[in-house]
């Protein structure tokens, strides 16, 4: 990709195809579409890209050559000079600026048209409402827990009444030369935490292996992260993203390392340990980016059926021996953590006693509990064990819902009962 | 995108002629949600089985993922004393394991002078599957059943493995407030 021509007088050329494929029915296009509309639609259409990295940049340059208009971007990292082989929006005068903001500047440059807001910071700083203005997330991570945080925070948005409210989150990965994408609707399909067996998390070492007797290089790693740092305190708190502190982790496991014997602590052996980094390919980032870029077009236009609607939502794909992808349906789990349990309404009178709610639940058919455990979030209502839980909650009782306890219309609460290991329920109070 | 909406109206369709009453008419401003980690903790507060041993200590009780569990062994070499451990539990809970710490410095093969403690379903082993409770009948089982194998302090280990009636007396003494191979530890005999 060298610095080209831009193409100010070919412009309307540069959509020309594209416009076909946005405005015009083809042989799988679910009906009724308009195009006219479709295309209208997308061009309103704010669109959320999380990672500006290997994933990241081909996200950026695909979405904006396919039309998107108004693409925000969320990194926090800055560039590495090891990016540079695959990280084509990044050039060496770049190493040390933020991705976010150089990846946005370059696309926005090389595509015109395009306006692309870049946020150096981690996606944990903002909250629901900064998510709330996206129609659509497409995300290139290389961490497990980011993504969990992002599938949490959407699929805790959902409001039931409020349709757009659901925001489809378009997940790419690499890992080597394997590869997923796949469209999480949330509370409507499968989420990412439903699938979390998909992913072969890392196996830990145990915690004596690490105190008497390292094998491997990443034992003394995870004996300097786990143990040593614990005890030394060398700041207050661990930045894995702060040089300082994985210098601090690499001399420490090093040191470790000589004393048994052990070869082959590298600093970036320790940023890898610590930070769980999956390595990456540049071929497989692009058939990744690609594919969720694709699906991206297909959510905004429905020019095509999509993952996600009606069936499958999950493409997997392998490099490792010649080219193979599988697409699934991967389904939704009733008892996932995350999006399994949603808020049934329940109607109370806010004049009730707290003793009056608990002893309610016997009789409603959907609950049926004789011994029910009461917690709003933040606040313990009444938990019938452990002993000394129930003794401080028990005073509770006799407090009414609305004045008493501080209830309000609308709150969730979650039920659950000691008799019936497997049910937990969440209620939405709705004052009469 | 409209797609998505009526399809998301198909299935409520369904679930609502199921008898499950999903989503709720109450409008206004967004209310807190009721996290899976809270809800997950309450359920298994519910069932622990503390018996006659254990107890239980919440500082905050609206905060139950914090809390001190007290545990007094009625038979095995740790008769006698009371052990109080911390738990401290994740948003990530049961995903991760819950954070446990000893709160006393005392002399077992298994938990280290600084109250870390080597038990396997804390930390390799541990599932979502597992409760709270699979880890505090795990902690008893420590105090009953030092391993030496498996060591953490590795010279109560040593004792353990080369004299047992020596290092029996060791644990004794340590829990009076003594001193074994020059270390003291902290009185927890009751």
């Amino acid at each position: 990709m060298s610095p080209g021509p831009v193409y100010p007088s070919s412009e309307p050329a540069r959509w020309k195809y594209l416009d076909r494929i946005r405005t015009r029915p083809g042989p799988f296009t679910p009906q009724p579409f308009n195009g006219e509309t479709s295309a209208k639609y997308m061009d309103k259409m704010k669109i959320l890209v999380i990672g500006a990295g290997g994933l990241g940049c081909e996200l950026l340059k695909n979405l904006a050559l396919s039309g998107f208009k108004n693409i925000h971007v969320i990194d926090m990292d800055t560039i590495d000079i090891s990016n540079l082989n695959r990280q084509f929006l990044f050039r060496q005068s770049d190493v040390g600026k933020f991705k976010a903001e150089v990846a946005a500047a370059f696309v926005e440059k090389r595509v015109k048209g395009v306006k692309i807001t870049p946020h150096n910071c981690k996606i944990q700083d903002f909250d629901e409402d900064f998510y709330m203005q996206f129609q659509l997330v497409v995300c290139g991570l290389d961490s497990i827990e980011a993504r969990r945080w992002i599938n949490a925070t959407l699929v805790n948005m959902v409001d039931e009444e409020l349709d757009d409210t659901i925001k489809p989150l378009i997940d790419g990965g690499t890992e080597g030369f394997k590869g997923q994408a796949r469209v999480i609707l949330p509370n409507i399909t499968s989420c990412l935490e439903c699938q979390l067996d998909m992913h072969a998390p890392r196996a830990a070492v145990p915690l004596c292996t690490l105190a008497s007797i390292p094998r491997q290089p990443e034992h003394c790693i995870e004996w300097a992260h786990v143990i040593a740092w614990d005890k030394e305190k060398p700041f207050p708190q661990l930045d894995k993203d702060d040089p300082e502190h994985i210098t601090w982790l690499y001399q420490k496991a090093l040191l470790r390392a000589q004393e048994f014997n052990i070869s082959g602590v590298t600093y970036s052996l320790t940023q890898g340990v610590v930070k769980n980094i999956i390595p990456a390919i540049a071929a497989t980032n692009s058939v990744i980016a690609a594919a969720c870029c694709n699906e991206a077009l297909k959510i905004a236009t429905n020019c095509a059926p999509y993952l996600g609607y009606p069936e499958n939502n999950y493409m997997m794909y392998s490099g490792n021996d010649s080219i193979y992808t599988y697409t699934f349906k991967h389904e939704k789990k009733d008892d996932c953590p995350v999006c399994g349990v949603s808020a049934r309404e329940l109607t109370v009178d806010p004049k009730w006693t707290l003793q009056e709610l608990v002893d309610s639940f016997a009789t409603r058919p959907e609950a049926q509990l004789k011994k029910p455990s009461v917690r709003a979030e933040g606040k313990t209502l009444y938990m019938q064990s452990p002993p000394s839980l129930e003794a401080q909650t028990r005073p509770n009782l006799e407090k009414t819902l609305a004045e008493g306890l501080g209830l309000v219309d609308g709150q969730e609460i979650g039920v659950t009962d000691p008799a019936f290991a497997t049910v937990s329920f969440k209620f939405k109070l709705k004052f009469t | 995108m409209l797609k998505i909406w009526s399809m998301k109206k198909e299935q409520q369709k369904a679930e609502n002629s199921d008898g499950g009453a999903a989503g709720g008419a109450a409008g206004g401003p967004k209310k807190k949600k009721v996290t899976a980690a809270q809800l997950r903790v309450q359920k298994d507060l519910n069932e622990l089985s503390l018996g006659t041993t254990m107890r239980t200590d919440f500082p905050d009780p609206d905060n139950i993922l914090s809390f001190i569990l007290y545990i007094e062994p009625d038979e095995g070499m740790y008769k006698g004393g009371r052990f109080s451990f911390t738990f401290n539990i994740t948003p990530n809970f049961p995903h991760e394991p819950p954070k446990v710490q000893c709160r006393e410095k005392i002399y077992h093969p298994n938990i280290d002078l600084e109250g870390k403690v080597c038990l396997n379903i804390l930390r390799e082993d541990w599932k979502p599957v597992l409760n709270l409770n699979a880890v505090i009948v795990g902690l008893q089982f420590l105090f009953l059943e030092p391993n030496a194998s498996d060591p953490l302090n590795k010279e109560a280990a040593e004792d353990l493995r080369n004299n047992r009636e020596m290092f029996k007396r060791s644990v004794r003494s340590a829990m009076m407030g003594g001193s074994v191979r020059g270390e003291g530890f902290d009185r927890v005999a009751i």
